[in-house]
């Protein structure tokens, strides 16, 4: 099979994925057709096609995180491109570089993309304003994860078909996550209903297209599909909750507590999990649990944004 | 009669209304005449205008210890291209000025510079720690016109209530960041609905109002204290850099009540709002933050009636490298010495017929009011402390010319007009623009 996407049907696709502004629906489905194909590449015995020979992709993680810069390394080498790692703990900034000076360096490397992760929100705008070059956002402090997001999309049109008039609900620290941000901007647009669901110092006081309850209940009743998110220990730390006993009392996802929701309703959880915290242990490991499936997603999906692009550009030094 | 100094043909305008055209001489740092006489030098300035020099309350210099985001000369001389005759320096700064010494060597460094004057604000507490008094009356005498610890926040109410009691004995005023720092929290923009969805920690409204609500009370309390013994000159509480409706309400309600308290705003704070953040760039971080458009709203509306007596610029210079950090790591502050009137002139007066004599009070009357200087106004005999300036001429906001060290603007491109040609200290020029092509 050869992979040639038809990208034509849409506007051009913007520069960058930093978030999902400038991506219309239309595009967004695109890239989910083009990760269909990823996932025919993915089950072959070789998993490898030329698409990006010639291309460098560079992989910079200001905040440490194997899995989801691993997820991102093999899909570009799966698309042939040359893999140039960073990663450095933020404290190495604070000890003088700069983000720009290290984005400086890395470019005159001769990199055509930049997949960053950094605790602090906007910094890939920024990049984007001094490298002028495609940047893939893999998380931004609270602001965004648009490959999680689209992974967690894919997942979700897998096993529900369609997500139009589906309601999905998330579940946890909504203020302080990137990947409930992320799909609140993405479900809406795909025609899904999204209640995120936690206690009230970690809810934001809006969110656009969102609706938000203290009540787990109201958040599970009816749902689809159940989004669980990681919980931070840093949140006692801080103050914002009293407890972990106290939150597991409220906001834990149990056997029958899932019983609220519509049957059947697969659960997400965008990893890395707290069993027996966010959710209770069986649950993760029992049939209902798609947390497998978005890891192998993970891989179509970050195939397909490098596929979308990077295509029809030329790598750099070339004439 | 005889002069140093001949400006013919100019627009006389102060915070009193507009005075028609004149010939003013000036000589022995004085306006002599508006109705000319001779001098070595004569400036034709047909069309434009001229009123008392500047004053702002609130600038960060720098100097000593963060030479390289300004110092003395840099920031002085930013003063006198942005109309200003005269600054009050922040003591935040390394270490903090909260000794008589420290005071007079800033003094005398900027005499030697000769650019706009230089008033420093002394630490309220001693080394800004929130503990310990500074030698309130060491340091009037040494010359310091405002007593505070910003760049931090006060959060020991008892040792707020001390210092306002004990600086109103030496006639010193007390000037406050009214911030709660525990409802700020790591806050790096407004809080609201902008934040939430960006996914940046918020700065609410409330911990700027809640803040001046206790700080008002802390007034009430520190009057019953001196039971009438305190000098009702001055205020007992400056107010700095108000941004909300809600914390320009209590200060209305309060001077209603005949509270001694004063405020100013900065010129971001009534020009720019929240949804800059949308560009993620930390340009636009500032504290308190830019709020939303209403709060501008309300904020040019106490301008104008008075609830807030002055503009303060906050003039906060960074390294370039500094406010190219990421939001959360890169310093809070903008500069803005340079561009505060010609800003304001256009924003307010020529796009919203905001009154050009009650902008010139805000600029002029109203902060020396604050510090207890003496008002200048247009007439023979008045300190020749001026500014010449240039009601038509419109020239983009240029951040790389600035002579602040901070070459960085929100306002850059900006078509502005009221740009300063000529500033006078003492009849003395600090800054000549006139030679630039019109």
């Amino acid at each position: 099979m050869t992979v040639t996407p038809d990208t034509s049907a849409a506007a051009p696709t913007p520069r960058s994925l930093l978030d999902f502004q400038g991506w219309s629906r239309a595009q967004l489905e695109s890239l989910f057709e083009t990760s269909k194909m990823m996932q025919e590449v993915l089950a072959r015995p070789v998993k490898k096609v030329p698409a990006l020979t010639g291309f460098t992709v560079a992989t910079v993680f200001f905040e440490a995180s194997t899995r989801t810069r691993l997820s991102f390394e093999l899909a570009a080498r799966r698309m042939s491109a040359d893999v140039l790692s960073f990663s450095a703990a933020t404290s190495s900034i604070s000890k003088g570089e700069t983000y720009k000076d290290t984005l400086l360096t890395l470019d005159a490397m001769g990199v055509d993309a930049y997949v960053i992760r950094v605790d602090a929100a906007g910094v890939c705008h920024q990049a984007e304003r001094w490298l002028g070059k495609p940047i893939i956002n893999a998380g931004d402090g609270w602001r965004a994860h648009p490959t999680q997001a689209l992974l967690d999309a894919f997942t979700l049109l897998e096993a529900l078909g369609s997500l139009e008039g589906k309601k999905i609900a998330i579940v946890g620290d909504i203020l302080h996550s990137r990947v409930a941000r992320s799909n609140a901007e993405l479900l809406p647009r795909l025609g899904a209903e999204v209640v995120a669901c936690g206690p009230a110092t970690l809810l934001p006081g809006t969110l656009p297209g969102v609706q938000l309850s203290t009540d787990l209940k109201t958040g599970l009743t009816d749902a689809d599909a159940v989004m669980v998110l990681r919980l931070q220990n840093e949140r006692m730390d801080k103050g914002l909750l009293p407890s972990l006993p106290e939150y597991i009392a409220g906001y834990q996802v149990t056997q029958e507590r899932l019983d609220w929701a519509k049957p059947g309703a697969p659960l997400l959880h965008p990893g890395p999990m707290n069993r027996d915290v966010e959710l209770e242990g069986p649950l993760a490991d029992s049939s209902r649990s798609l947390v497998e499936r978005q890891v192998a997603n993970g891989q179509a999906i970050r195939m397909a944004v490098l596929y979308h692009l990077l295509v029809g550009k030329k790598p750099r030094g070339e004439s | 009669m005889n002069g140093e100094l001949l400006i013919q043909h100019v627009r006389l305008v102060d915070s009193r209304g507009e005075h028609g055209t004149a010939d003013v001489l000036i000589g022995q740092g004085r306006i002599l005449s508006l109705e000319g006489g001779d001098a070595r030098r004569h400036i034709d300035a047909s069309g434009l205008i001229l009123s008392p020099g500047f004053c702002d309350p609130h600038a960060h210099l720098r100097e000593p210890g963060q030479e390289v985001k300004e110092d003395l000369t840099s920031g002085l001389t930013a003063a006198a291209r942005g109309g200003y005759s005269d600054v009050v320096s922040m003591p935040n700064t390394l270490p903090p000025v909260d000794r008589a010494e420290g005071v007079a060597a800033l003094k005398e460094k900027a005499a030697r510079i000769g650019q706009a004057r230089l008033h420093p604000a002394a630490a309220l507490t001693q080394g800004q720690e929130g503990k310990r008094l500074t030698e309130a009356r060491l340091l009037a005498e040494a010359g310091a016109v405002l007593l505070t610890d910003d760049g931090r926040t006060n959060e020991d109410a008892g040792v707020l209530a001390l210092g306002m009691q004990y600086a109103a004995s030496w006639g010193l005023t007390v000037s406050v960041h009214a911030e709660d720092a525990g409802l700020r929290r790591g806050g790096v923009m407004n809080e609201g609905g902008v934040s939430f969805r960006l996914g940046l920690p918020g700065n609410s409204v409330y911990a700027e109002s809640a803040r001046i609500a206790r700080d008002l009370e802390i007034v009430r309390y520190v009057l019953a204290q001196l039971g009438g013994r305190g000098p009702q000159a001055k205020a007992l509480l400056h107010v700095q850099h108000l941004s909300s409706a809600r914390g320009l309400e209590l200060i209305r309600q309060a001077k209603a009540e005949g509270l001694p308290v004063t405020c100013e705003v900065g010129p971001h704070h009534l020009t720019l709002s929240e949804e800059r953040l949308e560009s993620l760039d930390p340009l636009y971080k500032v504290a308190p933050p830019l709020r939303t458009p209403a709060d501008a709203e309300a904020l040019i509306q106490g301008l104008l009636d008075g609830s807030i007596d002055c503009i303060g610029t906050d003039h906060a210079p960074h390294t370039q490298d500094e406010k190219e950090l990421d939001l959360l790591r890169a310093p809070f502050g903008i500069p803005n010495l340079e561009v505060g009137w010609p800003l304001l002139y256009t924003e307010l007066v020529l796009k919203r017929d905001f009154p050009l004599p009650v902008l010139l009070e805000r600029f002029t009357d109203g902060p020396r009011r604050v510090l207890g200087f003496e008002a200048i106004w247009l007439e023979a005999g008045a300190e020749a402390s001026l500014v010449l300036w240039n009601p038509d001429q419109e020239r983009p906001v240029e951040p790389q010319r600035f002579a602040s060290k901070a070459k960085f603007s929100p306002w850059a491109g900006w078509k502005l007009r009221g740009w300063p040609v000529l500033t006078l200290v003492e009849g003395r020029a600090v800054f000549e623009g006139l030679e630039q092509p019109a």
